[in-house]
């Protein structure tokens, strides 16, 4: 028993591990066009970005005069044929890593990604370990039935009358 | 003159409150009953001074006493009386003296509950209620205050304090400068006080925990008082973020409804923790376990409404370096240091009273799996703590600052929140104590095989996204066993008791409404569920430039650019409003009025979508740009938002089986009963 939980836990950590790196998120194929650059070609790398005085907006839906000059810019680069990746850089380089929607792989940045499932794993260890220690035959007394309230009661002759059914 | 006595008011509340937490310390400390009243007394008298205080307020802010800095700062003669009525929660110093005002409501309500059989925790529930207002009103009285006037000096410059300086005069400006744009909307009335409601009365079950803690009565007394607090709490803050969503999703002009913005994080947090301490509560009270747990979920829902608050008034979300230059700020940082040290201080001289009196002997009872969805929403937590307060150690350590938005916050979530639908299906199957494999698949055979239709006709529909499939299966299984729990109690007692079905339905949800209460809560999760993948899986937009007359086309929709006008409003407004006809694969449905309202004095644009709403689907058109002399050409952004007003119903659903949860009743007393024949409750009902 203790090694098939030990074996859940672990399977459960990994598949949490694994939905968490891989995530569903959109992808924009792109692909040089000699057609003219659309506004949904513009907006697919500005919902990646923002822009450093409008806090918390993504720029394809940022109001502000500034934010579409940023827009005609990008539609500017593509039109040169740039694609999304030297884009995001140009911005970078110009503004720094703020203007990206999510803080790229790099140096101390590695900690937003780590730490909630490192966390989330201690967590599950530390449970483990405690249902480990809780179910210790012998650790406590035998365990006495469910407190009882006026609602257990309820529930519990409810539930004689369901297994009756 | 009206202002010095609201602010009278305040400090004449700020001495009550010191003199109550003294008085209150002294008679528990000697045993002095009367002290602990006169403590009492004085902590019911807050509410109807701070009272006077926002009313004083409200009155210079609907009669436009631009004298005032806050009352200019957040109202101007255009805005209509309900906004310059609300603009008093509309900037930071208003806003603290209503978290005041609320607060002062919610502790002297306490203070008129019956005491007789818990008096030893009324003197640090007041303490502990008391020690958050008077934090409060410093920050009202010394750093943030909004009855200070704006004086003209010789020198020709000009002074906010409250007090005329040496030969200043008052100066009063001919206007203000208004309400930020986002914040006039109807919304503005209920989001804020919500929430607020939410944040403030979550004090209340925490002051008890505290209380229980110096006491030393750990039993689970304080989590039976503080049980509907604790639901009332909940419920606000619930609604808080619901109408919050709403708001944004009528107002913002982004075609989403939940941005991850740090501000709404800042909300979400304590729910989070808050979600998790009505369930794992239910395990100290049926099981006597958990007991430190619940303190530290209680000591944290607490120190994250303060960090809430704290977030959103210090100014450190914009950079740490705006922290350092707001007053409030650091004193936001000590007092939430503070107070958590010093619970877990308590927490940590009470380890062990706090022992679980039984424990845990199947991983599949009810007890192990709510401890499951504890970690999953503690997981949540994290997250979001951590997504909020990465820039500022990234800032702090190099320098560089970074934005951590949506994709981050939803990749990591994401398999959390499928875990708590699964967990959210199964727990009500399994029982307190133990459970096996086999109890609960008996109990859910029948609803698991009714359970995959849903998904198996959106896939027969053409759906082949693998996350939403499996999304919306896992929400069918727990709308489907919810709604068998509802079948099977319903039927115990139409064949028990010969009730109608209906009857016996309504019935058995009176006799325990919290758990009913709770299964409501979970179908209107589900039906959120339905929405939430609808919209963030499901979501096309286009954008596009066309001429009067040319023609924009997102999947069966087609939308034709008919005219546009731009005009004044007699409220500062220059309105472009545009008129679109909508079309659905040739069928003509109407037409929608996507504008943005440019705020002249301020010179903030909105952009106020035009919707059409369906169960099906929403159509969102917003107007993005226009050509300003021909009004010849403009831009549309437009949203396909599959299922998005299954997120409305089921937050609708959601708040009536909170409020079915939290229904006074009468307090029974909790001596067990003999469960005999006599007594069986389709007899009594």
């Amino acid at each position: 028993m203790k090694a098939v939980s030990f074996i859940n836990t672990v399977l459960i950590s990994l598949v949490y591990l694994s939905l968490f790196y891989l995530g569903v998120s959109p992808t924009y194929a792109q692909s040089p066009t000699p057609q003219p650059i659309t506004d949904d070609q513009v907006n697919a790398i500005a919902k990646q970005m923002y822009c450093p005085v409008c806090e918390n907006v993504p720029l394809d839906v940022c109001p502000t005069q500034a934010c579409a000059e940023w827009r005609d810019l990008i539609r500017d680069k593509l039109t040169m044929g740039w694609n999304d990746d030297q884009i995001k850089k140009y911005f970078v380089d110009q503004y720094g890593d703020r203007v990206l929607a999510t803080p790229p792989t790099r140096g101390l940045n590695w900690l937003i990604y780590i730490i909630p499932p490192l966390t989330f794993l201690a967590g599950m260890f530390i449970l483990f370990r405690a249902f480990q220690a809780w179910r210790k035959p012998g650790s406590q007394a035998a365990a006495p039935p469910a407190q009882k309230t006026p609602d257990d009661d309820y529930a519990q002759r409810l539930e004689e009358e369901l297994k009756k059914l | 003159m009206l202002a010095n006595l609201g602010f009278g008011a305040l400090f004449v509340t700020f001495l009550i409150s010191l003199y109550g937490i003294g008085a209150a310390v002294y008679g528990a400390r000697k045993n002095r009953p009367a002290w602990i009243e006169s403590a009492r007394l004085s902590m019911l008298l807050t509410f109807p001074l701070i009272t006077i205080s926002a009313f004083s307020l409200i009155y210079l802010l609907v009669n436009r006493h631009f004298e005032y800095e806050f009352v200019f700062s957040v109202t101007s003669n255009s805005m209509p009386l309900f906004l310059r009525a609300t603009a008093l929660w509309g900037g930071q110093a208003g806003s603290l003296v209503f978290w005041s005002w609320l607060l002062s409501a919610f502790t002297s309500a306490v203070t008129l509950r019956k005491w007789e059989r818990d008096r030893e925790f009324l003197p640090w529930v007041i303490v502990v209620s008391l020690v958050t207002l008077a934090f409060f009103l410093i920050l009202v009285i010394f750093f943030e205050n909004p009855f200070a006037r704006i004086w003209s000096l010789p020198n020709g410059t000009a002074k906010v304090t409250m007090f005329q300086p040496l030969n200043a005069v008052l100066f009063v400006p001919p206007d203000g400068q208004g309400l930020n744009p986002l914040l006039r909307h109807p919304g503005m009335i209920v989001h804020p006080p919500m929430l607020y409601l939410g944040f403030v009365s979550f004090v209340i079950p925490f002051a008890f925990g505290i209380a229980a803690l110096i006491t030393g009565r750990t039993d689970d007394r304080w989590i039976r008082i503080t049980r509907r607090w604790t639901l009332v709490a909940w419920l606000f803050l619930s609604l808080g973020l619901l109408l919050g969503g709403r708001w944004a999703y009528d107002v913002l002009g982004w075609g989403g409804y939940w941005g991850w913005d740090p501000v709404e994080i800042s909300a979400f947090m304590p729910w989070l923790t808050g979600t998790a301490f009505l369930h794992s509560v239910m395990i100290q009270e049926k099981r006597g376990m958990l007991k430190r747990w619940n303190m530290v979920l209680i000591i944290l829902t607490y120190c994250l409404v303060i960090f809430g608050t704290f977030l959103t008034r210090s100014g450190v979300l914009s950079s740490v370096h705006a922290f350092a230059q707001s007053a409030i700020g650091p004193l936001f940082f000590a007092f939430i240091g503070l107070t958590f040290l010093a619970s877990l201080t308590l927490l940590i001289q009470r380890w062990d009273d706090l022992k679980s009196e039984t424990q845990m002997t199947s991983l599949l009872s009810r007890e192990a799996l709510f401890l499951l969805n504890n970690l999953l929403f503690m997981g949540i937590l994290v997250v979001c703590f951590w997504g909020v307060i990465f820039p500022l150690i990234s800032e702090l350590f190099t320098g560089q600052q970074v934005t951590v938005g949506p994709p981050f916050y939803e990749r990591a979530t994401a398999p959390l929140f499928a875990g708590l639908l699964l967990l959210m299906g199964i727990a009500p199957l399994s029982a307190w104590g133990h459970s096996t494999w086999k109890t609960i698949g008996h109990a859910m055979w029948k609803p698991a095989l009714v359970s995959p239709i849903i998904p198996l006709v959106f896939f027969s529909l053409g759906m082949r996204s693998i996350p939403a499939l499996i999304g919306f299966w896992l929400a069918s299984l727990v709308a489907c066993i919810t709604l068998y729990e509802f079948w099977r109690g319903a039927l115990a007692r139409h064949q028990r008791a010969g009730e109608s079905l209906p009857v016996a339905f309504w019935r058995l949800m009176g006799r325990n409404r919290r758990r009913y209460g709770g299964y409501i809560i979970h179908l209107g999760v589900v039906l959120m569920s339905f929405g939430i993948i609808g919209i963030e899986l499901f979501q096309t937009e286009t954008q596009g430039t066309i001429p009067q007359g040319g023609q924009i086309q997102l999947g069966d929709y087609t939308l034709t650019f008919k005219s546009l006008a731009i005009f004044d409003k007699e409220d500062g407004r220059n309105v472009a409003r545009a008129v679109i006809d909508v079309e659905r694969n040739g069928k003509y449905l109407g037409e929608l009025y996507p504008r943005r309202d440019y705020y002249v004095e301020s010179q903030q644009p909105m952009t106020i979508p035009g919707v059409r709403s369906t169960w099906e689907d929403d159509l969102y058109v917003l107007l993005v740009d226009w050509q300003p002399v021909s009004t010849a050409g403009a831009t549309f952004k437009v949203y396909h938002n599959p299922l998005v007003n299954f997120l409305w119903l089921g937050g609708l659903v959601f708040i009536l089986g909170t409020l079915v949860a939290a229904w006074p009743e009468r307090e029974r007393e909790f001596v067990p009963k003999p469960a005999t024949r006599d007594t069986y409750v389709g007899s009594q009902a």
